[in-house]
């Protein structure tokens, strides 16, 4: 392994410089998970805060002004964005604390992968009842 | 099950209690509660899909007393998890890792999540309630 006779670290000499080269540690994944995280997050500070104010916005609304709010083109964009970067997040978020306390691993595969079933569910259905208000099918 | 024989962390009960500790606990168990919250924006997006019949029956739901008061652990829990998070983004900046601006950063999470609750709910109840 060291060829040129220099003195290595023994964890150097062992590992493959093909796994340090890729970047992607124990968890094969590198930090994909922790960089994704944070990016929902500085998104869902804008988008929450219009999710807030629009609300707001809503409040007493009769059936037709409340369809006419979410039928706004902005509205309706930032809405399904707004679901879709927090079932993203509460994915990621939900398996942190899934892998940190359940300990038997059948049931915390089930959960994660539960999750993930609700939170793509999540999105699409709000999408199609998104489209469906504001194409007015 | 895990070998029990090894050392294990000492058990929460035995720590004196700190802001710091509050702030990470809190921000888990209101992800928690927002997680299942999104439930409650998808419940009002599909009753707006699904006719005017549903939509008043979304709308007396959440202006039930109980919905009133889910809703009020729902806003602070969005406003805690927002404040305490764009503090965790500065953190991740290498910011604020200081004891002193470590739990001043704390207080005015749980601080500044309490006033933008009581700001909203000022404005909800001013104008006659949540639906």
């Amino acid at each position: 392994m060291s060829a040129n006779g220099q003195q290595h670290d023994v964890r150097s000499q062992l590992r493959n410089p093909l796994k340090r080269a890729r970047g992607l540690g124990s968890a094969h994944s590198g930090v994909g998970h922790w960089w994704t995280q944070r990016v929902t997050a500085a998104a869902l500070v804008f988008l929450a805060l219009w999710f807030v104010v629009t609300v707001l916005g809503a409040l007493h609304a009769d059936y037709a002004t409340a369809r006419s709010i979410v039928a706004r083109p902005w509205n309706a964009v930032l809405l399904v964005a707004f679901v879709l970067t927090v079932c993203w997040h509460a994915v990621l978020g939900l398996q942190i604390v899934i892998e940190d306390y359940v300990h038997t691993r059948w049931k915390e595969v089930a959960l994660l992968v539960l999750v993930k079933f609700i939170a793509v569910l999540g999105t699409l259905a709000t999408l199609m009842a998104v489209l469906h208000v504001a194409l007015g099918a | 099950m895990a070998d029990t024989r090894r050392p294990l962390s000492p058990h929460l009960q035995i720590y004196k209690w700190q802001v710091q500790m509050v702030t990470s606990i809190l921000h888990r168990a209101t992800g928690i509660a927002l997680s299942v919250g999104t439930l409650l924006v998808l419940w009002g997006v599909f009753s707006l899909a699904s006719g005017e019949d549903s939509y008043n029956r979304f709308k007396a739901c959440i202006g039930s007393p109980v919905g009133m008061v889910l809703l009020l652990g729902w806003t602070w829990s969005l406003f805690y998890h927002l404040c305490n998070g764009i503090r965790h983004l500065f953190q991740d900046g290498g910011m604020g890792y200081a004891i002193p601006q470590f739990v001043r950063s704390s207080w005015l999470s749980i601080v500044g999540s309490i006033v933008l609750t009581l700001v909203v709910w000022a404005y909800v109840l001013s104008s006659g309630g949540a639906a």
